[in-house]
């Protein structure tokens, strides 16, 4: 797994997993059908992704399908991280 | 532009004519068809299991449900008699008694809705709560009801045990999917495939004025409120799911709110099943082509979903829904907030229907105003009061109704149709300011066209309507409170194109923190956690001084005006910088 796929399941993890529940989760893992992340949640995904990446993701790109799953987010990240702001 | 069905559709509908049903009306009716007052019970969850079983249904389906990650379960009328009459033998067990709050803090697990009718046949209240809440808004909530019994998963257990300590009144935690879980000390399983059935349970003896549900709401001050329903609301939601949902013997239904807000239980639970109709729920969060898919591959036919989700379709386009089979469909309804009337435009093009845009408050328990099939529907209106709600454009000063057409004033309620609550839990003072001059006032300010049409302009206190939720600011202002580097906050609606408001938060830093990208998303997150994810402000603005009044009350409504673009209004109290 590269640091990309990596940053971004730990923060899922950290940030959306309570304590205590060992449910499995990769970098295929659906988050917002599966109900770790909502549509509310999701911005302050969203949010985290483009401090880190020093980035803007369009808010007509932020589908709850483009932030289903981690490999789909790092798509996402790759995608637009070249575009900094 | 309307939007009418052909007079031929309008035959078929269960609300007849409009006008006719309004003239003739009487709530009476609905009570004789459902028995009450001829020694049949009252209680709800009996209506809801043992009463169609005893009409043929019991080996009907009541529920199909579907799990986020491919678990499929069905449920007959008969086993939704059995399984509530096992879940209530249960809970007598362990000593709940009548009028104890129960709470359901569970995903949309079957449990939650057998449960749910459980529960009403011991005679508890059952008090669901959206198992997204975090610590902080499941605490005030358990706290103020004085919860005995908290019914929650394996996945939200941890969330509960930290805050145990604190809820006092708790007894016990039962944990439906216990299995391998080392359980402490007050916290029991319960496997309802494992737990030996009930055939029969003695059902509580309700009368209309018995509490059943309790619902918490917010509103501008302080912390929500216990919005106190009675079994008799199953009238007024047995008749509104027959005549605005338009609900059928063969029909399959789905609505897509979570029972921990008022719409799930009135509609995901106790109307379609009063009318013994099958329904289907999908446990899984939100994504276009797995909701096209569901409604495809279990045939819907009815659906009731909110502007929010449908502004989210929108976003995916047409060709997500013509990639489905979906002329299952034939009647369409929406709630939560104004429907706008590109979103109905749009359902007549993608679905052949238009949604019908319906409204009502958690204090009503059953829609008060809607659009009918077979009326004809006005893209952006709110529609006309169900037949046996008077209701009514209030003058806000005097609260007498306004007479002429486009005047914005207050939408009132006459009280007095079978699901109004009976009150605010231990709250009778917060109750009393809903009231004047014989009106139940709603905070909503609409219009009223010459024909008749109700149409939303906005809310008049400062309660923020997010996603078809609503959330009260203090809740918030007071969880930034405890956030270390806050000093002062406000909370105001922005406007937002999908969820029409979002949280938005105004803070004023300690001496020694900094704003910045970081701490926004530290404060973000941690009221997210603290609340919920409807409650997290999805904008932080740090400020140098928030806008007081002279006696240093924050003013709320400049802040919200600027995020409107509307114009602040009087600021002569303010307090000057």
């Amino acid at each position: 797994m590269d640091d990309l796929h990596k940053t971004i399941l730990d923060y899922v993890r950290r940030e959306y997993i309570e304590e205590g529940d060992d449910r499995p989760l990769g970098v295929t893992t659906p988050l917002i059908t599966g109900g770790i992340v909502d549509s509310f949640s999701m911005v302050s995904l969203k949010r985290f992704l483009e401090k880190k990446y020093t980035m803007k993701i369009p808010d007509a790109e932020a589908t709850p399908e483009a932030f289903n799953t981690v490999e789909s987010i790092a798509k996402l990240v790759e995608r637009f991280g070249a575009v900094k702001v | 532009m309307y939007v009418a069905e052909t007079i031929e559709e309008k035959a078929h509908w269960n609300i007849g004519s409009y006008e006719q049903a309004q003239r003739e009306f009487r709530w009476e009716a609905a009570a004789k068809e459902l028995g009450f007052g001829t020694g049949e019970p009252v209680n709800i969850g009996w209506h809801l299991s043992d009463r169609l079983c005893r009409l043929g249904l019991a080996r009907k389906t009541a529920l199909l449900w579907e799990g986020g990650d491919g678990r499929e379960r069905t449920y007959t009328f008969d086993d939704l008699r059995v399984l509530s009459n096992t879940f209530a033998s249960h809970f007598w067990r362990l000593g709940v008694l009548p009028g104890e709050r129960v709470c359901l803090f569970l995903d949309r697990v079957p449990e939650l809705y057998i449960g749910f009718v459980g529960l009403l046949k011991l005679g508890a209240v059952v008090q669901p709560l959206f198992s997204a809440f975090g610590e902080e808004s499941l605490l005030t909530r358990l706290a103020d009801a004085g919860t005995s019994v908290l019914v929650t998963q394996k996945k939200h257990l941890p969330k509960v045990r930290r805050i145990r300590e604190k809820a006092a009144h708790l007894r016990h935690v039962v944990v439906v999917d216990a299995a391998g879980l080392a359980l402490r000390e007050g916290e029991t399983p319960l496997d309802l495939d494992a737990e030996p059935s009930s055939a029969g349970f003695p059902d509580f003896p309700a009368t209309p004025e018995t509490p059943s549900v309790l619902h918490y709401t917010s509103g501008t001050t302080g912390q929500p409120k216990g919005a106190q329903h009675v079994h008799g609301s199953l009238v007024a939601q047995y008749l509104t799911a027959k005549w605005v949902l338009d609900l059928k013997g063969d029909d399959v239904y789905w609505c897509n709110a979570d029972p921990g807000w008022v719409t799930g239980t009135s509609y995901g639970i106790i109307g379609p099943w009063s009318n013994g109709v099958t329904q289907v729920v999908l446990d899984a969060g939100f994504s276009a082509r797995l909701w096209y898919d569901f409604m495809a591959r279990r045939r819907v036919s009815v659906w009731y979903s909110a502007p929010t989700a449908i502004r989210l379709l929108m976003r995916e386009g047409l060709d997500a829904v013509r990639e489905h089979d979906l002329t299952s469909l034939r009647h369409l309804a929406s709630v939560g907030e104004p429907l706008n009337p590109e979103a109905v435009h749009w359902s007549r093009e993608a679905f052949g229907l238009p949604f019908h845009d319906t409204y009502w408050q958690t204090e009503t328990g059953c829609i008060v105003i809607s659009n009918y099939p077979g009326m004809p529907v006005k893209p952006g209106s709110m529609g006309k009061p169900f037949p046996g709600i008077t209701a009514a454009v209030l003058d806000p000063g005097t609260h007498e109704p306004v007479a002429e057409p486009g005047r914005v004033g207050v939408i009132g309620l006459r009280p007095g149709w079978p699901s109004m609550i009976r009150g605010y839990w231990r709250n009778p003072e917060g109750y009393a300011k809903k009231f004047g001059n014989g009106w139940y006032l709603t905070g909503d300010r609409a219009t009223r066209d010459a024909d008749g049409y109700f149409w939303f302009v906005g809310r008049d206190d400062d309660v923020i309507n997010t996603g078809g939720h609503l959330v009260g600011p203090f809740e918030i202002e007071s969880a930034l409170l405890e956030h270390p580097a806050v000093a002062e906050s406000a909370a105001v609606a922005r406007p937002d194109p999908v969820n029409m408001e979002v949280v938005k938060a105004f803070v004023t830093l300690k001496p020694g923190f900094a704003p910045g990208p970081d701490l926004e998303l530290e404060i973000m997150n941690f009221v997210r956690k603290r609340l919920s994810p409807l409650a997290m402000p999805q904008e932080i603005a740090f400020v140098e001084t928030l806008p007081r009044t002279r006696s240093g009350k924050i003013v709320r409504r400049v802040l919200r005006a600027q995020e409107f673009g509307e114009p602040v209004g009087d600021l002569s109290t303010l307090m000057e910088d």
